[in-house]
């Protein structure tokens, strides 16, 4: 239970840190807030050679508005962004999710980009930023690109993310005007894993509903403005088509009737949520 | 960029409950450890060493954070602050009084890093309600109390210190 050796590197800019990184390859691994490197690192699931601390990176902790998203810089911790002071107004599907995330003693350190980048298929922030259509910016010495959601989480716990890159950043797309926003996830305790997680957004003509912690990575679908029987139709078709396996947490039974019964309260609490 | 090769033990100089403290430690080693072995700060207790229990945390410059899933490098040069720096002049603070009075412990092995989620905790949120509690609790295990005493002693914690702040 405790890491396996290696060299311990802080960069004072991020230059540097794209230059250790170039440099170590996939020996290599970044330390943000490390709630989930750290767990890795003491089970020894993984043991780089090289780990470049970038906790205390200058001028990377920053929230910025820019009008249609958000950007929050790669060291902003989840607490940060959850007392963000016009959270609830600009992102209203994060103020709801991030309560959800870990813990209090945990979203103190860990990071909003790091969370993203790890892309486990349970975790709140992939499916809040799969299902607001949101995009990650991605860093490296040879330049930086931006990725959709969607290409960017390739699966379980992948990425497109190089080993030369870092997330700089992910952008949350704001509110749309008139459109309602809820989160909804069962977990056995408060802070853990979901079992499943629920985002919705129900706008004028249509709801878009994503879902966490079945397959190997959020799922999103777009559907007109269901009700009623069409909407448990719907519900269905979209739970067996997740694929849900048995395991330790819940069986695939199981997961498919909370996606059914979470999945019509979600829809239903984005609907009264629309101004 | 600062580099610290594997093998070898570094300085690390540290603010402990207000007083200046420093040891040796290799990069990979944890805080939790580095506390108990190099400081001798044994008040911080060690459970499972992957975040999940709740029993190491301390607060490191005001935030509380798990002493398990942080690097002692990675405290160099900032405050830490530990259970053995709650009471003062041998006499308990309020929270662990009522701790005390409410029988929030009973072995005490998840006591200290309750008591110091609380502390930071309760500045920022001094009145919570019984839900809120149980909610920050949630990132801690505690296997004999069935966490009713401990839930009990934080509301009656938050309330007298509300009283005191008030009119």
């Amino acid at each position: 239970m405790k890491p396996a050796l290696f060299d311990y590197l802080r960069p004072d800019d991020e230059e540097e840190v794209l230059e250790a990184l170039a440099e170590a390859g996939d020996d290599a691994r970044l330390l943000a807030g490390g709630q989930t490197l750290m767990p890795m690192l003491n089970m020894r699931l993984v043991e780089p050679a090289v780990l470049i601390d970038i906790s205390r990176l200058p001028g990377r902790a920053e929230i910025e508005d820019n009008g249609n998203f958000i950007e929050v810089g790669e060291t902003v911790t989840q607490a940060s962004l959850e007392s963000w002071p016009t959270l609830a107004e600009r992102t209203p599907l994060l103020a709801q999710a991030l309560p959800l995330l870990g813990h209090v003693q945990t979203r103190s350190r860990g990071t909003v980009c790091g969370s993203i980048a790890f892309a486990d298929p349970s975790a709140e922030l992939p499916l809040c930023l799969a299902t607001l259509g949101g995009e990650v910016v991605l860093r490296s010495r040879s330049g930086t690109r931006t990725l959709p959601a969607a290409e960017f989480q390739t699966g379980m716990l992948s990425t497109a993310c190089r080993e030369d890159e870092m997330v700089a950043a992910v952008r949350f797309p704001t509110a749309e005007p008139g459109a309602g926003y809820a989160f909804t996830e069962f977990a056995r305790r408060h802070g853990d894993f979901a079992v499943v997680a629920i985002a919705a957004i129900a706008r004028a003509n249509g709801i878009r509903i994503g879902v966490g912690g079945v397959a190997e990575q959020p799922v999103v679908r777009d559907w007109p403005l269901l009700a009623g029987s069409a909407l448990d139709d719907a519900l269905n078709a979209l739970a067996w088509s997740l694929d849900a396996a048995d395991d330790v947490h819940a069986s695939a039974r199981y997961r498919r009737e909370l996606v059914r019964r979470l999945g019509k309260q979600t829809v239903a609490a984005a609907l009264e949520a629309r101004l | 960029m600062k580099r610290l090769d594997r093998e070898s033990r570094h300085r690390v100089a540290l603010t402990l409950n207000g007083r200046e403290a420093n040891g040796w430690a290799e990069p990979r080693m944890l805080l939790s450890d580095f506390l108990r072995h190099e400081l001798g700060a044994t008040g911080t207790h060690v459970g499972c060493e992957h975040g999940v229990c709740g029993a190491c945390t301390v607060r490191l410059d005001g935030a509380p954070v798990r002493a398990c899933l942080t690097l002692a490098v990675q405290a160099d040069g900032r405050r830490v602050d530990t259970v053995e720096g709650l009471a003062s002049n041998g006499e308990l603070n309020d929270l662990q009084k009522a701790f005390r009075r409410h029988h929030a412990l009973q072995c005490g092995f998840c006591t200290a890093g309750i008591l110091m989620s609380l502390d930071a905790w309760l500045e920022s949120n001094p009145a919570p309600d019984e839900g809120e509690v149980r909610a920050l609790l949630s990132g801690h295990l505690c296997r004999c109390t069935g966490y009713t005493g401990i839930v009990a002693a934080a509301l009656d914690a938050a309330e007298a210190r509300r009283r005191e702040d008030g009119p």
